[in-house]
């Protein structure tokens, strides 16, 4: 099980010719870097930087957080028009106002909108750049060379890759995120869906769908 | 001329879609840069720079857990928050340990 950019472009398709030492790591393993972490976080803690509680406090924190907050995020903006209008001039701030705090990681949020005649979808080329707080930890082909390299330069063959053929008229718009500032695509709502309540939308948003690799289908 | 970093458009092939659940090691160096950052040690413009002045080779012979601890430790080694006698020490402190892994 590959989950880093150096073991996705060990086919040949690189330039750097070397091989690539790194295995997937298991929690049993004592990697060089699994001691750099255990040793900093270690010299931290007994310079009361930090704190052993608080590091449990955020991985906790982390591992709450999943695509369902970016999903409450679109549901309402679905259902609110005076919410999306919001969201769409300022993210950061219609975030905050469900409890999103982005000044947590010192970003930005833009929000950009799917219509019957645009496509967004987000890549960050130069890094791994995403909306955590609202998507939780970005997959791992999102990081990964591939996808960082291919998404700005053939969008479309990307999105068949996952599964989404668009047609001819509509327009892709690829946003590349940086660290300041991250994207989220808010995707169009289904057909069928108007008598749904704002709860029962955010639960057919997929996470794919908020990157824009995928699109939300109508509920069966 | 274009930074080993900087690769939109650069030639590469399919897209692994395997979906990798990160390793709590893992989680912590996330949790670990997130609690640097709220406490005003660490920017995240100096964790970006710290990634990209790794050099193509480390760049690519690390995983992303990786390369974001070695930026991270690199750039505390840089502002004095740690040294690096202090690092080494502890590090081979962990090595003479009996069972290191928590």
């Amino acid at each position: 099980m590959s989950h880093d950019p150096a073991d996705h472009h060990g086919h040949g398709d690189h330039a750097h010719g070397h091989r690539h030492p790194n295995q997937p790591d298991h929690d049993d393993t004592l990697t060089y870097y699994r001691k750099l972490e255990m040793a900093v976080r270690e010299l931290l803690i007994e310079k009361n930087i930090i704190s052993a509680d608080e590091v449990r406090k955020v991985v906790e924190n982390i591992e709450s957080r999943s695509p369902e907050g970016g999903a409450r995020v679109v549901a309402r903006a679905w259902s609110d028009p005076q919410f999306k209008q919001a969201l769409l001039e300022d993210a950061t701030a219609a975030c905050a106002s469900m409890g999103f705090e982005m000044a947590l990681y010192d970003v930005q949020l833009t929000v950009v909108e799917n219509t019957p005649d645009v496509h967004n979808m987000v890549v960050c080329t130069l890094c791994s750049c995403y909306p955590r707080m609202l998507l939780g930890l970005p997959p791992a082909w999102y990081k990964s060379r591939a996808y960082r390299s291919r998404a700005v330069r053939e969008p479309r063959a990307v999105l068949r890759e996952f599964g989404l053929e668009l047609p001819d008229t509509v327009s892709v718009r690829v946003h590349d995120s940086t660290a300041d500032l991250r994207y989220l695509v808010l995707p169009m709502r289904p057909e069928g869906t108007e008598d749904m309540s704002e709860a029962e939308l955010a639960a057919i948003v997929n996470r794919d769908s908020m990157i824009g690799t995928a699109v939300v289908a109508a509920p069966k | 001329m274009r930074a080993y970093h900087d690769l939109g458009g650069t030639p590469a092939g399919p897209i692994d879609h395997d979906e990798h659940a990160l390793q709590l090691w893992e989680k912590r160096i996330e949790a670990l840069l997130v609690l640097l950052t709220r406490k005003k040690i660490l920017r995240i413009d100096e964790n970006r720079r710290g990634l990209e002045s790794l050099g193509s080779e480390a760049y690519f012979a690390a995983s992303y857990a990786e390369r974001r601890m070695l930026s991270m430790s690199n750039n505390l080694i840089m502002k004095g928050v740690i040294s690096v006698e202090a690092l080494a020490a502890k590090i081979a402190e962990i090595e003479s340990r009996v069972d290191p892994l928590p």
